[in-house]
């Protein structure tokens, strides 16, 4: 037979098993990011410019060749690395080499970046080459941004259309 | 580990155990039910899972109002199936951590045991990736915030050549079937992995409780319907990945690790997992224990009647064919790496009684250092130094209350590896050799025996329901059991002093008496 002790026994621990559930299932609470501070993401998927200068084949050589290699024009697999700059009303925030995926550096070049700032106003200018063969910048943009609390701005590029994309 | 910590742990434990057993009682004591309640919560999941799975639906926009209008419209039925299955998901780690702690403080981990321990670890991950798998389903902010830092500590990995967060940039990088995909990583792909990972995880445990007594799985069960209905489990706003969510009240049961993705490298964080794994996972072997020498069987003794098979808690003996001329068709074979010397074949083995005249006594299958030979040895000496006017033997065991306080000139003790070891012959024996009035059985309690089932045969041998059975001739008045923890110290001195009153108050049958002596050490 069941004693009163124990009844009482078993609602406690049964009490603090629940407790415990429940407060750990949804508390204390996580604060993710400050309440005034946003959030910029700078990611991008871009196939560079080749690591070299490709070369035209004369047709003496091309002769040379088996049929089915004859290409006129002959590149370096190796893609040049990607270089960007992320500038904050005046101030760079990133900066960054992106070296092309692959064991032979002849993929696309990836990457992925968050960078907490204040809420408020910026002039954001993005700058990015894709090619080791050519100096100053291949791609820039600038535009006047609107950051409230918690937003998410993303810089990204837009290959086909060969220029930056902010949402 | 040091015999003096070992010892201060498992008295801890024991302590602990003391605590749920005064409310509980030792039937439903939760804390010798670790595992099996569980397995029991992993079934609460299961059937709350499927009833939430018909009503959800898999898609961008339907995945969290569909598991709103549960929650506010069917708040009464799929309303408290979901708070269920939160709640039974949430429970299954405080019983997970609860099982492994106690297993690592009653030294039930190392040595032969490693096996379940090791496989256990990765057990404990594949249900941290159920739980975490299941919170995207939900595609709130709460959802959004761990389904992007997982991508970006899977990204650190060299798995993926694009970064899995890119997927999560904006809302128009998702899509409806990202929703199938993780509905059949959550409901099939990972339980799947889950339930081969327990079957391997039990694979070395004959008779595994995987259900927890009634009286328990049914409070467990109202306990959390009535937190269900107390404290509903919700969703956050719906996910929005144009901004990110300033808060979340995390479960912190199975996303803890989230918030360490914020303030640490994921190289730190991938070598916190791996590290916790890695050190779980060899902590058996530091330091390795010792065990004593693993069981042997005498073949020309064993008569391949298969008790010690049946009897054997860690399956370490299988029966096989006969190659010589002994007319029985089977013999014992030990696998030694899965003994925990326990001794409790030796008990079992119906060759193990000590009325036989051979010396030594050999029987079917016995232990090196603790013999059956040698148990009839020291029943016989201590027997002889018992001088009071009543007295009595006590057969315990190594892992329970300690007895060696109670041994003086009226009472004798005998402690074994297990009780489990002690053939029932041997209260016939003692009884029979007329030198002592009662025999006391005490060692691991109900459901809590330290080699898992010893104490059991041993009583179902004493009550006639399991072979080698005590022999109906035995006054039953004068052997007594009282199964005592390390916690139950004063009660089993109590029991002691009870069982030797009695003693002194009854009259067994004279006649009998008469001719105990006359039969002592007959066949």
């Amino acid at each position: 037979m069941i004693k009163a002790t124990q009844i009482i026994g078993q609602s406690v621990f049964y009490g603090l098993f629940i407790a415990a559930t429940g407060y750990l299932s949804a508390s204390p609470a996580y604060q993710v990011i400050e309440p005034d501070m946003a959030l910029v993401k700078i990611s991008m998927a871009h196939t560079s410019k080749p690591a070299g200068k490709c070369i035209t084949q004369t047709p003496e050589q091309l002769e040379k060749l088996p049929p089915n290699m004859r290409l006129p024009v002959v590149c370096p697999r190796e893609r040049s690395p990607l270089y960007l700059e992320v500038e904050l009303d005046g101030k760079m925030i990133y900066q960054e080499s992106i070296l092309p995926a692959g064991i032979n550096h002849d993929s696309a070049c990836y990457n992925y970046h968050k960078i907490k700032v204040p809420a408020g106003s910026y002039n954001l200018k993005t700058r990015m080459r894709d090619s080791i063969l050519t100096e100053g910048f291949d791609y820039t943009a600038e535009r006047n941004v609107e950051l409230a609390a918690s937003d998410i701005l993303v810089i990204d590029f837009d290959s086909k259309h060969q220029e930056f994309i902010f949402e | 580990m040091n015999n003096q910590i070992q010892k201060f742990c498992d008295s801890s434990m024991s302590t602990i155990e003391g605590w749920f057993g005064r409310a509980f009682g030792k039937e439903l004591n939760p804390m010798y039910y670790l595992g099996a309640l569980t397995v029991y919560l992993f079934y609460i999941v299961l059937v709350s899972g499927i009833y939430v799975f018909v009503l959800y639906e898999s898609s961008i926009f339907g995945a969290w109002s569909s598991l709103e209008y549960m929650s506010n419209e069917l708040r009464w039925s799929a309303g408290i199936m979901r708070s269920l299955h939160r709640y039974a998901s949430d429970a299954a780690i405080i019983t997970i951590f609860a099982h492994m702690f106690r297993e690592f403080m009653r030294d039930r981990f190392r040595g032969v045991r490693w096996y379940s321990w090791f496989t256990g670890i990765p057990v404990l991950w594949m249900t941290a990736l159920l739980g975490i798998s299941g919170y995207w389903l939900v595609w709130d902010t709460m959802a959004q915030y761990i389904a992007i830092a997982s991508s970006e500590m899977m990204d650190w990995l060299p798995i993926f050549t694009e970064p899995m967060a890119r997927n999560f940039l904006t809302s128009e990088d998702m899509n409806d079937r990202f929703f199938t995909l993780i509905a059949f990583i959550h409901v099939i792909g990972i339980p799947i992995f889950l339930v081969f990972g327990v079957w391997i995880h039990l694979f070395r445990i004959s008779r595994s409780t995987i259900n927890p007594p009634r009286g328990l799985a049914i409070g467990t069960l109202l306990a959390l319907v009535v937190l269900s209905i107390v404290y509903p489990a919700v969703s956050h706003e719906q996910a929005n990945l144009d901004t990110i969510p300033a808060s979340v009240n995390l479960d912190w049961f199975y996303l803890n690790i989230f918030p360490l993705a914020d303030s640490w490298s994921m190289g730190a964080i991938w070598a916190l997992v791996w590290g916790v794994s890695v050190f779980l996972m060899i902590l058996p072997w530091f330091p390795i224990k010792k065990q004593p020498p693993v069981a042997v069987v005498f073949p020309e003794e064993c008569n391949g009647c298969g008790q010690c098979e049946d009897d054997c808690p860690y399956s370490a003996i299988e029966m096989v064919k006969r190659e010589d001329d002994s007319p029985y068709d089977e013999v014992a074979v030990v696998q030694a790496d899965h003994c925990v010397s326990c001794g409790i074949c030796a008990g079992s083995c119906p060759s193990s009684t000590p009325f036989r005249k051979m010396d030594p006594l050999v029987t079917g299958i016995d232990m090196p250092d603790d013999s059956i030979h040698a148990l009839r040895n020291d029943t016989n000496t201590v027997l002889e130094n018992l001088s009071e006017d009543t007295r009595m033997i006590v057969y315990g065991c190594a892992h329970a209350a300690n007895l060696d306080q109670y041994n003086n000139s009226g009472t004798a003790v005998i402690t074994l590896p297990c009780t489990g070891m002690l053939p029932a012959s041997f209260i016939d024996y003692s009884l029979r050799r007329g030198n002592v009035d009662g025999v006391f059985i005490t060692g691991c309690v109900d459901n809590n025996c330290h080699f898992r089932h010893g104490n059991n045969w041993l009583d179902e041998r004493i009550d006639h329901e399991r072979k080698p059975a005590l022999r109906s001739r035995v006054d039953r008045n004068r052997v007594h059991i009282f199964r005592a923890e390390t916690s139950d110290q004063k009660k089993l001195g109590g029991a002691l002093d009870e069982f030797r009153s009695y003693l002194e108050g009854y009259k067994p049958d004279t006649v009998e008496k008469e001719e105990t002596k006359e039969v002592e050490n007959h066949d």
